[in-house]
């Protein structure tokens, strides 16, 4: 998450950028412990590892490229928290280590840093492992809750079986991604984001309402759609990356509900099990046509011409 | 009713699954050299949307109307960059005549388009994939529109990346490559879709 | 362009100076399509360069008889011959990479890295320089088209040329050898060749100024 508007002029301004990205990880935290406490501590030392690698490569790159030095903005430790969060707890070191490296080098500062990047770079890196490491990064395991008595057992698909309970959704009983398995979790995260003020209602609420519609005219639970899978850890805490979204709340509208359409079509007809990763990066690369064609206020301008 | 779902799989197959770019590797010179500024690229995508379709329909007729009675098929190489050739410069007069406000939107293109390998791909992959007349003219239309599809997005992404700080050793073509396969791992969530 | 080069330097300027897929980034749908491993970078490489050879040859003999309003649809149909030629030797003799290349054989002919050579070099120059300046240009689009199947060979599979090199613990990252991983590689080189021939640049004009 980079939190940073894209458009002129561009002002840093480094205590803002700080403590927003410091609201994103107290925000995160409760779905970060919800984590640790269903998969134990191979899920804490995940989170560790991508946060380091992310804030090493970070440091690496702008002492490198003899850039000022900005990791106190947080927003490298963000990502790899992000990242981290996105991957199974099963995952081994290097996955965490390769990810939150190519998130930060490569997705972000290759293209200027912070708030150039048009891609989410956690989400970029996560479809860039789940493409290298399928294996790796699909190797779910069920919550053992620290009771040894549990054996980890690998299951196939994060998603939905039949006869998972709904409840057992929503407080994260169930195989998945280290963030995403706590729904309760992640709307605590969400209330604290809205009273702070670092993000808004309108993405996370359009993207949940459009894929609910989508799964339910392609016949599946709308209900069971939203819990399961990354969907709502996506739509707060992906979907709303400010560098990433239109700047228009038109342009942000359609932008919420393409994903959720993305992601309703790729879960019901295509060959991956869950498509929240692809529906945002989709519609970030969709974001500049979104912004460049939607109408928008600019105080003191009459409206610009169009043409290029 | 059959024929018309699976008609429909394989527009969606050639937009967005077999992506012309991000899958199949065609159209990259004019990917990276002319996707700089959206209207420009728009213009692109559609005089090649228009030059794929029909060099499809006519390369089709040449082949199993032509070289295959003859039995010269190891001539359609040849056979298809003569067709385009010829095709690209009746629809240049053509366009002049007809269409002046076309012609000067589309113009300085067409040239660029008889060496673009897509067309030339769209030709031989029809032969070689077996499809018959209709499949032939709707790989080269809706194969077009991905490309024309992916040329856009990427152009968006460009005029985006205009003031961005980027690297000096990694502007213009570089960073426009890096982007080009951040947006095809993005596109990989449509495999299997159909 | 008609002063008398030194063969050498025409040599060199195909595979270094002008090289045509890192200086000039011609050609890149090949580049980016068959390079998944050094074995097809190979073979297209030498597909390309015997055509660039062939057909520089030819043009250059014919430059005079060519009228120039129909130069392009010439040059194309002497290319596309070369490259029928290629397409059924290949078929013939290695089919497994035949089928390796698949469709990008045929696309040789509108491989912008000919017809430019043609336009720019064949139609202005002497038949054998002109193959000179095919061999050349040939070899540095070979050595590039290896050098990125080595190392998208060697990250999404461990290995070169077939052989097993990184052994068997280590996993190969798969994104590189599938479509997205060409574009990235491609982008990643091109950023780092640029670094070098700058740095090699400054390097220069230091030396030059102190000199002075």
């Amino acid at each position: 998450m980079n939190l940073r508007l894209s458009t002129a002029p561009h002002v840093h301004h480094p205590v803002t950028t700080q403590r927003l990205m410091l609201f994103v990880i107290i925000a995160l935290l409760p779905a970060a412990a919800a984590g640790v406490y269903a998969f134990g501590l191979p899920a804490l030392l995940v989170l560790c590892i991508s946060m380091a690698s992310a804030v090493l490569s970070e440091f690496l790159w702008q002492k490198i490229a003899r850039k000022p030095v900005r990791i106190n903005d947080f927003s490298a430790l963000v990502t790899g928290l992000i990242l981290g969060l996105n991957l199974p707890a099963t995952a081994p070191w290097w996955l965490a280590m390769i990810g939150s490296a190519f998130a930060v080098i490569i997705v972000k500062q290759l293209f200027g840093g912070l708030g150039d990047n048009f891609l989410n770079p956690a989400m970029a890196a996560r479809a860039v492992l789940l493409a290298s490491w399928p294996v790796h990064m699909t190797n779910y395991v069920a919550p053992t809750f620290f009771d040894s008595s549990i054996d980890a057992v690998a299951t196939a698909t994060p998603l939905v079986k039949p006869g998972t309970q709904l409840m057992d959704l929503f407080l994260g009983n169930i195989p998945g991604t280290i963030g995403e398995v706590s729904k309760a979790a992640i709307l605590i995260g969400f209330l604290f984001l809205l009273i702070t003020k670092t993000i808004q209602w309108q993405i996370p609420v359009v993207m949940v309402g459009s894929v609910a519609l989508f799964s339910w005219m392609f016949g599946a639970d709308p209900l069971a759609a939203i819990l399961s899978g990354g969907v709502l850890f996506g739509a707060v805490f992906m979907a709303t990356d400010y560098v990433t979204n239109p700047m228009t709340p038109w342009g942000q509208a359609i932008y919420a509900f393409g994903i959720g359409l993305i992601v309703s079509l790729i879960r019901q007809f295509g060959a991956y099990p869950e498509g929240v990763t692809y529906g945002i990066l989709l519609m970030n690369i969709a974001t500049p046509l979104i912004d460049r064609f939607l109408p928008r206020k600019i105080y003191g301008h009459q409206k610009e011409a169009k043409k290029a | 009713m059959n024929e018309i779902v699976n008609i429909l799989l394989f527009m969606v197959s050639c937009i967005l699954t077999n992506n012309f770019i991000f899958s199949r590797f065609l159209g990259c010179c004019p990917f990276l050299g002319v996707s700089n500024k959206v209207g420009t690229s728009v213009s692109m995508g559609l005089a090649v949307t228009f030059v794929m379709t029909i060099a499809s329909f006519f390369c089709y007729m040449i082949y199993h109307w032509l070289l295959v009675p003859l039995g010269i098929t190891f001539m359609n190489t040849i056979a298809f960059i003569l067709v385009i050739a010829a095709l690209v410069q009746f629809v240049e007069m053509f366009l002049k005549k007809s269409s002046p406000t076309l012609y000067s939107a589309l113009g300085i293109y067409l040239p660029l388009i008889t060496t673009n390998c897509a067309v030339l791909g769209v030709a031989t992959l029809n032969v070689n994939s077996g499809y018959n007349m209709l499949y032939s003219v709707l790989n080269g239309t809706f194969s077009a529109l991905g490309f024309t599809l992916a040329i856009v997005l990427m152009a968006g992404v460009r005029e985006r990346l205009e003031n961005a700080d980027i690297p000096a050793c990694m502007k213009g073509f570089p960073i426009t490559l890096v982007s080009a396969g951040l947006m095809a791992v993005a596109f990989m969530g449509f495999s299997g879709l159909v | 362009m008609s002063e008398k080069k030194s063969m050498g330097k025409v040599l060199f300027n195909g595979i270094i100076t002008e090289n045509p897929t890192f200086r000039l980034v011609l050609g890149a749908c090949p580049t980016l399509a068959v390079t998944t491993s050094a074995i097809n970078g190979l073979g297209m490489g030498a597909a390309a360069t015997f055509v660039l050879i062939c057909s520089n040859f030819v043009i250059s003999l014919l430059r005079n008889f060519i009228p120039d309003r129909v130069r392009i649809p010439a040059f194309i149909v002497v290319i596309c011959t070369f490259v029928t030629m290629v397409q059924l030797l290949m078929q013939a003799f290695i089919p497994s990479l035949y089928d390796a290349l698949g469709i990008f054989i045929p696309l040789i002919v509108v491989n912008c890295i000919i017809l430019a050579r043609a336009e720019a070099f064949a139609s202005k120059n002497t038949p054998v320089s002109s193959a000179v300046d095919g061999l050349g240009m040939g070899i540095g689009f070979t050595l590039a088209l290896m050098l990125m199947g080595s190392i998208r060979e060697l990250i999404g599979n461990g290995s070169v040329f077939g052989v097993n090199i990184l052994g068997a613990s280590y996993q190969p990252m798969l994104l590189i050898v599938l479509a997205s991983g060409g574009f990235l590689t491609f982008g990643l080189m091109l950023g780092l060749f640029n670094l070098i021939v700058k740095k090699l640049e400054t390097k220069k004009k230091h030396e030059e100024e102190q000199a002075a």
